[in-house]
């Protein structure tokens, strides 16, 4: 049982209208990608909720890791000048 | 780590809970969170695919074409929402065998309505409205529960399992408004449905273990008492609109709390069917393990061949 290979993990991406981008809605195991998604339209599209869908199997997703958060994201934190509220303009300006 | 800097992170993760941020499954959190986590939302898990078998009993049986894809549509929902929540559950570190073993083995529990059988048609009746009905009210809270995976799995869970309960009540009010023998099949139902019902809100406040932890990681918002009064104050006035008597003969509108009072239920029961001892624990066992194991070579066929067509993919590309 312990040597057996299960069925791996796999991401799912669906784009619920074209306009809109494919939005990560949950996970399934499947033997391969095709199976991957029809199980996915199984699972996460029994209501019409997509026109697209993405399948990612779960091992090549690279993700940040929320411990180094500090060192990723505070850089952003201090530079305001970024933004447009940091520059002073009287009132009388319009349109900008 | 020492033990000073675990409780510096165990109380900035509980400030964070309570700033009503959401975990999400690569945040620092306390060993006791993941497991009791990694229970609750499995034991979640397990209750919707077992919540299969006592209605799957009754599809190929159902009285019309309408009423047989609604079931169908209905069961094949449970077993979605049993997907969404397993695969939450892995984001905890759990693998899906682990979990499936602890539900095989026993090690895990299920809602110990799922015990019970279904005898007849009016069952899905009682089902959809009462047991979706109970379940909806423990569910919705949980769409704003602490962590992440978990609430936004109930927050798809809620949004279907609305249809689920309406379809239930449609079945019991075209039964009560039947000939005698249909009304008097969805009042036996109604009879035997009602109080298992009540305890799947589960143990009262004076005994429910969890609670205090529970209300704090929000994966509680409400007592077990405050929202059975909720479910009966509900559920009674859809009773009597369809001419169906609750089977309580305690059951009073008290003018002053405005509310229903009601009679005592048998926890004896309840702690019986929890146990193993109910009427179907070793029947849904033994359905739920076989259709795993007779699934097996199926599983094992389509990763062998999962192998084979990417083994010659890549020898293509040599």
């Amino acid at each position: 049982m312990s040597n057996k290979k299960n069925w791996p993990l796999w991401e799912i991406f669906v784009r619920s209208k074209n306009g809109l981008e494919h939005r990560h809605f949950g996970s399934l195991h499947a033997a391969d990608a095709d199976m991957a998604l029809e199980n996915a339209r199984d699972v996460y599209t029994r209501r019409n909720e997509g026109v697209s869908i993405w399948v990612v199997e779960s091992k090549h997703i690279t993700a940040s890791n929320p411990e180094n958060n500090g060192e990723l994201f505070e850089p952003a934190q201090d530079k305001v000048y970024r933004h447009p509220t940091f520059y002073d303009l009287p009132d009388e300006v319009k349109h900008m | 780590m020492s033990e000073e800097q675990i409780k510096n992170l165990e109380k900035q993760f509980e400030e964070r809970i309570a700033r009503d941020e959401k975990i999400e499954p690569k945040d620092w959190m306390p060993e006791k969170y993941r497991k009791t986590h990694i229970r609750q939302m499995s034991q979640h898990a397990h209750s919707e695919i077992v919540g299969m078998l006592p209605e799957g009993n009754w599809i190929t049986r159902a009285p019309s074409l309408r009423r047989k894809v609604a079931l169908l549509a209905k069961v094949q929902d449970e077993a979605g929402h049993g997907l969404y929540l397993y695969s939450a559950t892995e984001t905890l570190g759990v693998s899906r065998d682990e979990l499936y073993e602890q539900l095989h083995s026993g090690k895990a529990k299920y809602s110990s309505i799922f015990n019970y059988p279904t005898i007849t048609w009016a069952d899905m009746g009682a089902i959809g409205w009462l047991v979706d009905g109970a379940a909806i009210i423990n569910q919705v809270p949980l769409c704003n529960t602490s962590y992440g995976p978990y609430a936004r799995a109930m927050i798809r869970v809620c949004k279907e399992e609305s249809f689920h309960q309406r379809q239930g009540y449609e079945i019991m009010m075209k039964l009560a408004n039947g000939t005698p023998e249909q009304k008097e099949m969805a009042q036996d139902a109604l009879n035997r449905w009602w109080w298992p019902s009540l305890m799947m809100l589960g143990p009262t406040d004076d005994v429910s273990v969890h609670t205090e932890q529970s209300m704090k990681w929000k994966l509680k918002r409400k007592s077990n008492d405050d929202l059975r009064q909720q479910f009966i104050d509900q559920t009674v006035p859809q009773a009597d609109l369809i001419g169906l008597t609750i089977p309580d003969p305690d059951l009073k509108w008290n003018e002053e709390r405005q509310s229903y009072d009601f009679g005592e239920i048998d926890w004896d029961e309840f702690w019986q069917v929890v146990k193993g001892h109910g009427p179907c624990n070793k029947e849904r066992m033994k359905a739920r393990v076989g259709a795993w194991e007779r699934g097996e070579w199926v599983r094992d066929a389509a990763m062998a061949h999962a192998e084979k067509k990417q083994e010659r993919k890549e020898k293509q590309a040599v």
